[in-house]
Parts: C-alpha cells; sequence; structure tokens
C-alpha cells in the first residue's frame, strides 16, 4: 500500500469475487471523468485484468455546466478472463451530478451500485438536469446499492494545506471518487498516485491536492465501510508477454512508425486537425527523434496534397483525417491513385453526415471509402478491428502501399480510436521487413527511363525518386501512356490503362490471407463483420454458444479486395448475419456480390453495439 | 564531381509542346530552360510541381522530375516535396486561376510558412484552358463568355497578394522580356524561402494585348517602371518619378521635387508597407506599373526549421527506439502460467 493509506480491514467488510465488472463514471464535462476513467483503467491494467474501454463525451468543449449535453462519461470494464468489448449495462455507475444521474441511471444493471456526489444535488442542478424532485429523496433510487457521498466537502476538506485554493479545490473530486473506487475495487494505489506525481510535476500543490483527495477517498471507503462488501477481480489468464494499455490512435501512430523503420522509409504525416483523428497527428508531432516529418496543413486537401508530394518525393506517406475531411481530399486521393503513388489514407469514422455526430463511432464511410471518387478509381481499403489492431493494420496498410504503388485507405473509428485494450507488445525484431526499391537505373531501350513499365507479379510502376541522374520523368493527374508515360488520350489506352490499375488492386486478393471461420464448423448462422463491432460479434457467438446454439463468426480486415474464399466461406453457411453501425453497408456489398440473402444488425446511434443486442439477434436467428 | 554543362536543349523535352501558336507561354519556358541549363546544377535536382490550367502542362516539357497535379494544389504538394526533400530545388507552376481562385488557400499558407521554393504564376488575366471565362485577375466590366454583361468581381492585385500574405520574396516579370525574367528568375532561385513571381502573361487566343501598355513600343517608355535595388524609382525617361507621401506611394514629375525625395527602391527593407505602397501604384497592367523585385528579405525557412527539430530530437534523445516507444505507457507482464504481475 502506497503512502499512509489504511487498508482494508478484513473483519468488517466482506470481499466479493467478480469475473468481471463494468464501471462507468459520468459528470459534468469539467468533472475530470475522462482522467478518472483513465486512471483506473491503467491501475486495473497495470493489476493484470483484461479490460476494454469506452470514453463518451460531448462534442462541445465545455457544454453548460450541469446540464445534460454536458454530461462526459468513461466505461470500463475489467475481467479475468479475455473480455472483447467494454460491457453493455454498468454494475458501478459514479454520478458527479444529477444530469449525470439523470442521462445514465437507466444503464445500470438492477441491484448495481450506484455513488453519487451529493453535494450536487441542489436546487439549481437538480432543476438544469430537469428533475422535479430531490432522486435522492425519494424512493426512486430503490433497486440500487446506492452509496451517498458529500464528495465536495470531503475534497474541500482533504486539499487543506495542499496549497490549492478557490476554485482548484474541487477539480481534485475527481480523484476522490477514484480514491473510493480504488477501495471498492481492491485497486492498486501505487499506479495513480505515481501518475499524479509525475503528471503534475510542475505543479506540486495539484499534485498533493490530487493525491490528497484520492487518500480521503479511499479512507472514506475503509473508515464508513461505505458497503457491506467490496468487490475483487483476479488478474485475467492472458497470454505470456509484456503488456501495456493502448488507444486506437496510439497505436496506429506507433504502427506507422513501425511501418516507416521496417521499410526504411521517412515518415510523413500531413493532416488538418479534426475529431476524432487529431491525436495521431498529437503523437507523431511528438516522435521527431523517430525521423517523423508531421505537417500541420491549412486544409484538408492540402494535407492530402503534402503527403502526395512527399511520396512522390520517396518517404512512407500518410494523411488521416474522419469523413468530413475523407470528403475533401477525394480528388487528390484520385490524383495518387491514377499517378499510382504510394499513400495511406487514414478515416477515424464518426457519425455523419456533415458534421453529424463528431464524438460518436459509426461505420458509415465503408461505401464513401471503396466508391467516394470520381472517375474508376477502385483504391485497397483496410480497417482495423479494436486499438491494438489499429498497429497491425497501419503496417499493413504501408506494406500494400508500398508494394502496389497505391493509396490505401484505412478505416478506423471512434471507439477505436479512444478506446483502450490490454495489448500483448510485439517483439519488434520479428516484423517483417517491408522490401522497397527505389529504380536506380534506366529499365527501357536506350537509356530511356519507362515510367509504367510494371513489375510482372505486383503489376506496380517503377517508383524512381527526384534526385536520381537519368531518370527524370513527369506524371499526373492526365491519363498516360501505358508504357511510355507521356500524356496519351488514345482511346484504347485508357482502357487499357483503367483495366490495368483495377487488375493491379483486385490482384492484392493473392497476397493477403484467407479467411478463417472462428467458431462452430457445423454451426447454422455466420456472423460477418468488419471494424470495431468485432469485439461485440464475437462476445455476442460466445453467450449464444453457452445457450447451445452453433454460431461461427467472420472478420473481415480487408474491404478491398476481400479475402478470395470469403463468397465460398458464405456459401455454406443457411444463414448470415451483418451487424454494422450504419443501414447496412457491407450487406449490400455482399448481397450484391454473391447473391446471397444476408441478413443486416443496424444501428445509428452514436454508440457500439451492445453484445446483448447482437446475441439477441443470433437467438433469434438459430431457434 | 566536376559540375555539368548542359545547354537548353537538355532541359527539353521529347513532347511536342501544344500551346496555340503565340502564346506567351512559350517564352516563358524559353527563358526558364535557358536559366536551368546555366546554373550548372544536376537536373535530376529539379523538381516542376503545377495544378491545372495552360500553364499547368509546363512540366511536361521541362526534362527534370515533375508533377502535373489537379487544380490549384501543386503549392501544398510541392511543399510535401520540399519539406522532406532540402537537397531539391522545387518550382510551381502556375496561372491566376489555378492559384488565385481555386488554389488561393494554399499560396497564402505556402508563402507565410516560407516553404523554400519557387512560385512562378503565369498571368494572363483570363482562363485560357476552360476557353474564355473571367479570371481573379481581370479586370472589371471584362466581357467574357461567362460575363456577358462585364465582369462585376474585384480584382486581386497578385504583388500586392503575396506581400499581404508574408512572402519574403515578391517579383514581378514580362513574359516577352527574356532577359528581365531570367534576372527574376536568378534572384528567386539564390532566395532561401519561398519566392513568387508574377509573370505577364500574354494569352494571343482569349485576351491579346492584355499587357500592351507594358508592350507596346510607345506605351512601354511612359508605363513601365522598372525596380532595381539602391536606385530611386523614376521611369518615362526620367520624367517621372515616384514619392512617399502619407504613407503612400505616387507618381509625379520628376522636375516637381526635390531629387533627394524620390523614392529609392529598398527591396531589403524589413518593414513590408513600403513595398505594398509601391504595389499600389497600379492595380494590373494599367498605366504606370512596376517590374522587378519588390521584396527579398530573410526569414528562417519552413523545411529547414522542420529538419531541425527534427534533428535537435535525435540529438537529445538519441534515434527512436521502437520497442521502448510502446512499452512508454507502463506495462505489466504475465507469466507462462498465466498469472499477471504489475511491472
Amino acid at each position: 500500500m502506497a503512502d499512509d493509506i489504511a487498508t482494508v480491514d478484513p473483519s468488517s467488510t466482506t470481499t466479493e469475487v467478480l469475473e468481471k465488472v463494468v464501471i462507468r463514471f459520468a459528470g459534468d464535462s469539467g468533472d475530470g471523468m475522462q482522467v478518472a476513467g483513465t486512471r483506473f483503467t491503467d491501475a486495473s491494467a497495470l493489476f493484470g485484468n483484461d479490460l476494454a474501454t469506452l470514453p463518451s463525451f460531448p462534442a462541445e468543449i465545455r457544454a453548460p455546466a450541469g446540464t445534460l449535453p454536458g454530461v462526459s462519461s468513461f466505461q470500463v470494464q475489467i475481467a479475468d478472463f479475455d473480455i472483447l468489448t467494454a460491457g453493455d449495462e454498468p454494475d458501478c455507475l459514479v454520478a458527479m451530478n444529477p444530469a449525470a444521474l439523470k442521462k445514465h441511471i437507466e444503464d445500470l444493471r438492477q441491484g448495481g451500485t450506484l455513488i453519487v456526489n451529493t453535494d450536487t444535488f441542489e436546487e439549481r442542478n437538480l432543476a438544469k438536469a430537469g428533475y422535479e424532485s430531490n432522486p435522492l429523496d425519494d424512493d426512486s433510487l430503490r433497486g440500487y446499492r446506492v452509496i451517498k457521498v458529500p464528495m465536495d466537502e470531503l475534497t474541500k476538506e482533504a486539499v487543506k494545506g495542499s496549497g490549492v485554493s478557490g476554485r482548484s479545490v474541487l477539480r481534485s473530486k475527481n480523484f476522490f471518487a477514484l480514491g473510493l473506487l480504488a477501495w471498492l475495487f481492491h485497486r492498486p494505489t501505487e499506479p495513480t498516485i505515481d501518475w499524479a506525481r509525475k503528471k503534475f510535476a510542475n505543479k506540486p500543490e495539484v499534485a498533493e491536492a490530487n493525491v490528497a483527495a484520492f487518500k480521503a477517498g479511499y479512507t472514506f471507503g475503509v473508515a464508513t465501510e461505505a458497503t457491506k462488501s467490496t468487490f475483487e477481480v483476479k488478474p485475467a489468464a492472458l497470454p505470456a508477454g509484456t503488456y501495456t494499455n493502448v488507444n486506437g490512435n496510439t497505436a496506429l501512430a506507433w504502427g506507422l512508425i513501425a511501418a516507416s523503420q521496417k521499410s526504411g522509409l521517412p515518415l510523413f504525416y500531413g493532416s488538418y486537425p479534426i475529431t476524432p483523428a487529431s491525436d495521431i497527428l498529437h503523437e507523431l508531432s511528438r516522435q521527431k527523434n523517430f525521423g517523423v516529418r508531421t505537417f500541420q496543413a491549412e486544409d484538408e486537401i492540402a494535407g492530402v496534397g503534402s503527403a502526395i508530394g512527399a511520396a512522390f518525393a520517396g518517404n512512407l506517406a500518410v494523411t488521416g483525417s474522419s469523413g468530413p475531411g475523407i470528403a475533401l481530399k477525394s480528388e487528390a486521393i484520385s490524383l495518387a491513385f491514377i499517378a499510382e503513388l504510394p499513400l495511406i489514407v487514414i478515416n477515424v469514422q464518426r457519425g455523419g453526415p456533415s458534421t453529424g455526430l463528431p464524438t460518436k463511432p459509426e461505420q458509415s464511410d465503408l461505401l464513401f471509402s471503396l466508391y467516394g471518387r470520381h472517375g474508376e478509381s477502385p483504391v485497397p481499403v483496410i480497417a482495423a478491428a479494436s486499438p491494438s489492431d489499429s498497429f497491425e493494420v497501419a503496417i499493413e496498410a504501408a506494406r500494400i502501399a508500398l508494394t502496389y504503388m497505391t493509396p490505401v485507405i484505412l478505416l478506423s473509428d471512434n471507439s477505436i480510436a479512444n478506446g483502450s485494450e490490454p495489448w500483448l507488445l510485439p517483439d519488434i525484431e520479428a516484423i517483417p521487413n517491408i522490401e522497397v526499391d527505389f529504380v536506380k537505373y534506366p529499365n527501357g531501350p536506350d537509356g530511356t527511363f519507362l515510367p509504367y513499365l510494371r513489375d510482372v507479379q505486383t503489376f506496380a510502376r517503377p517508383w524512381a525518386i527526384p534526385g536520381t541522374p537519368g531518370l527524370e520523368h513527369r506524371i499526373g493527374g492526365i491519363e498516360k501512356d501505358a508504357i511510355t508515360g507521356d500524356v496519351s488520350y488514345d482511346p484504347k489506352n485508357h482502357q487499357l490503362m483503367t483495366d490495368t490499375r483495377a487488375w493491379k488492386v483486385a490482384n492484392i486478393a493473392n497476397d493477403i490471407p484467407d479467411l478463417s471461420v472462428d467458431g462452430d464448423e457445423d454451426a447454422d448462422l455466420v456472423v460477418l463483420g468488419w471494424g470495431s463491432t468485432f469485439g461485440a460479434i464475437r462476445a455476442a457467438a460466445r453467450r449464444a454458444r453457452l445457450d447451445g446454439r452453433k454460431v461461427a463468426t467472420l472478420h473481415l480486415r480487408y474491404l478491398n479486395p476481400m479475402a478470395r474464399n470469403l463468397g465460398e466461406v458464405l456459401s455454406s453457411y443457411d444463414k448470415i448475419l451483418i451487424p454494422e453501425l450504419n443501414t447496412g453497408q457491407l450487406l449490400k456489398l455482399i448481397r450484391a456480390e454473391f447473391l446471397l440473402d444476408a441478413v443486416g444488425l443496424n444501428k445509428v446511434a452514436g454508440e457500439p453495439f451492445k453484445v446483448s443486442e447482437v446475441a439477441e439477434k443470433i437467438m433469434e436467428m438459430t431457434k | 564531381m566536376t559540375a555539368p554543362i548542359y545547354t537548353r536543349a537538355d532541359f527539353q523535352t521529347d513532347q511536342e509542346v501544344r500551346w496555340c501558336p503565340g502564346c506567351g507561354d512559350y517564352t516563358i519556358l524559353a527563358s526558364v530552360q535557358q536559366f536551368l541549363a546555366g546554373l550548372s546544377r544536376n537536373r535530376e535536382e529539379f523538381v516542376f510541381i503545377s495544378g491545372i490550367g495552360c500553364a499547368a502542362r509546363f512540366p511536361y516539357y521541362v526534362n527534370t522530375y515533375g508533377m502535373h497535379s489537379i487544380h490549384g494544389r501543386a503549392p501544398a504538394i510541392a511543399s510535401g516535396v520540399a519539406i522532406t526533400r532540402p537537397d531539391l530545388s522545387v518550382w510551381v507552376i502556375t496561372g491566376d486561376g489555378d492559384a488565385l481562385s481555386i488554389g488561393g488557400n494554399h499560396l497564402i499558407h505556402t508563402l507565410r510558412r516560407n516553404v523554400n521554393l519557387t512560385i512562378l504564376l503565369f498571368n494572363n488575366q483570363i482562363y485560357g484552358l476552360t476557353k474564355g471565362q473571367y479570371s481573379p485577375t481581370s479586370e472589371i466590366g471584362k466581357t467574357t463568355k461567362s460575363s456577358p454583361f462585364g465582369s462585376i468581381d474585384y480584382p486581386f492585385n497578385p504583388v500586392s497578394l503575396a506581400l499581404g500574405a508574408e512572402a519574403t520574396f515578391v517579383a514581378r516579370t514580362l513574359d516577352m522580356d527574356r532577359s528581365h525574367t531570367q534576372k527574376m528568375l536568378e534572384a528567386a532561385y539564390n532566395h532561401k524561402g519561398s519566392a513568387f513571381i508574377e509573370i505577364y502573361q500574354n494569352c494571343n487566343v482569349f485576351n491579346d494585348k492584355a499587357f500592351i501598355q507594358l508592350t507596346g513600343k510607345e506605351e512601354r517608355v511612359h508605363n513601365r517602371i522598372d525596380l532595381e535595388a539602391g536606385k530611386p524609382i523614376v521611369f518615362d525617361d526620367g520624367a517621372k518619378a515616384v514619392v512617399m507621401r502619407g504613407g503612400e506611394a505616387v507618381v509625379v514629375d520628376s522636375n516637381s521635387v526635390d531629387p533627394k525625395a524620390i523614392l529609392v527602391h529598398d527591396p531589403t527593407n524589413p518593414n513590408a508597407s513600403v513595398a505594398f505602397a509601391v504595389s499600389r501604384l497600379s492595380h494590373g497592367p494599367y498605366g504606370p506599373t512596376p517590374l522587378g523585385i519588390f521584396r527579398d528579405v530573410n526569414r528562417p525557412t519552413y523545411d529547414s526549421e522542420v529538419n531541425a527539430q527534427v534533428a535537435a530530437a535525435k540529438e537529445k534523445l538519441g534515434e527512436g527506439d521502437l520497442a521502448k516507444l510502446i512499452a512508454s505507457h507502463g506495462t505489466w507482464t504475465v507469466d507462462p502460467s498465466g498469472n499477471g504481475a504489475s511491472a
């Protein structure tokens, strides 16, 4: 036990051992709920639990205090086995104010634990949240284990002497809540205390206030025996190795750095700030000692334009954005496609159209990624399944782009980008190199350079970078002769080039793994998914199997081209279910491509699938 | 290694040049090729990036590396080349529609950042490739296919715009005057940072004789103001001079003022106000119009700053270690028996 926190007295409180528990922190945007959630998560990760998180925050930086739109929340599921999602309904809810209670109480499981900050339940806040009477005084919370805590008062008391004063005092109340939860769930306290001291090293008074509040919260639990029992979730029996807790945007940024090292090409990231993709720019801009050059462009088009220039100049070139920004990049992606330059375009999807739901997840850019360009430009598309998968997917996107001289669209979404999970750290040495050979010498007759004389296997054109003597050449958006690369308006040549580019991309199917089915071989139903629905689909199938149903699942990392055996695999099942956070985009493709009567489960409600939603549909289809 | 010796032919490609006969672009192409040949710099170190428009075909005719890209975006694409490859000489070829209309944003931000590249803006005051609509530099009242009752768009003065966008090098020249063009190219090439040259270029098909006041035998004597560093600004065979009055540059009869009052041109003046005032002497090639270098000052270039930050990070932290990076947010280990233990 760190410092001088009193330990749990085993005689007075019983401990319930749980397999898993879902905890949700909810409060005003300014209450520090994301920090509280992240700290609880990290302490749990270091303790060895498996976990998954789902942060949720308003698009406004600070919506009016105390209102429903201003509520920010963070959900984490911790478990002693390998879980796949952040959980459906919380077992424990922390409500820092009436609005947070109002917004989230319906999700709390019956019999679940509710921790409320009673100090905020006064007339004004109750009115702002739309309560006519104080829910703490009537019996509307019957059915939950309610722990009432005057957190404002106790926090003020705790931070006395730390040196913080005025309005800053109450900023520490998230640490008070965190301390109480550390007690309630037997979390180690050192990681949080260490973090606070490191994070606020330049403001020692803030560090000490947070530590004091944290300890006070913990001690409050011990001293008052706030509940009859506390909870323990044992470490998960995960595969041996070293783990870290990582979110999707960070893993994606690190994957790009890995691809840079494995290809031997310097990384260039041209981007314009946009939620929820900006954290990729933030992370990469910190990693300059990896030779990373980041360029915060004047707009989305300049972001992709600069990356195209960097690709022409011989870099591993990447641009990143979210739906609205990708729309602006569309013309430039077509340029990269016809010029056959390697480029990675990251789309961290969010709710659309237009500004839509900028801080919520959605998978509604799939068809846009596949078809949202002028002309015939079938760009390869690849999608991450989870936060940690983003690392591998980034490397794979780079491999495809560099091997086939093509732009590649990499899809993530808000739940992957901001959600986190334990990640078994890969052996960097074991990641295969990405072979890149810049052309050094003329490849045509009489010392000429033919910029479209293709590799016989990959159909990729040669990459000759400026500075290479004798290979001076011009590329561009106008159609080029199939061999010489000169401007060509010849109709037959355009047909040939269009077909060749399409064939080049289709041929990538021979260079990606066949799909393997997860689950019952003799299942009647296969559930097909892509992107962030991975966890909910797998977990739902598990649940259905416990109920005696025979279910198989399939996950698509590659959306274009798709795995060669997809049609064959799908055809071997009587029923196909495709859950998506859109109105049925993959569904449309599968039905059109394979003439199969697949069924969709679709949702665009600004949140991921609950496992129960997918499981219910599976049950219904396997009756 | 000895410096290569080139002739203009070394910078010509085997592509048939497809501009209209008589187009000013031919003259500019010849001036640029001649200039590049004279530099004795390896041909492979030049990169020409263009957008869309008549001028944008330029890279196909220069035997260096090049990209004919999309409308208005050349400065952004060229920035990606220049930032990552400071060893190259990067050029942007653009026109009045490409740079000032659809690509206006990229132009001003590239100039403000001072990326090390040279922008040649061929200003013919008309949309040529789309067959004759008014452009952002066309004069008010201009009758074109898309302005049958006369243009009501107030035009840009590209030099004023560049100065307002914090450009460190701004010049103006004329397609027909090859020796002046080459002087401007040389100064731009030697400038570290973004160099912007507006080139008045005649479109003999859709906007012929737009620059007649600067090219006509009679007219040019009265209207062409040659800006020369360190010299008083006089023109019209010395009859006219430019003086500053109340922050404004005005044309006066030379003999009506004390010679000491005549404005001495100083492109290196850190304050851009005087250069801006000089750029306002005309709003288009009408009446007395200055040609030459308006501004030529030093400011750290964007690409050198980017690369300095990378070098400084490597110096301070050493070459990045990816295994360390991915473990930098705290780790724990699970032993082969499956038991977790914090680390």
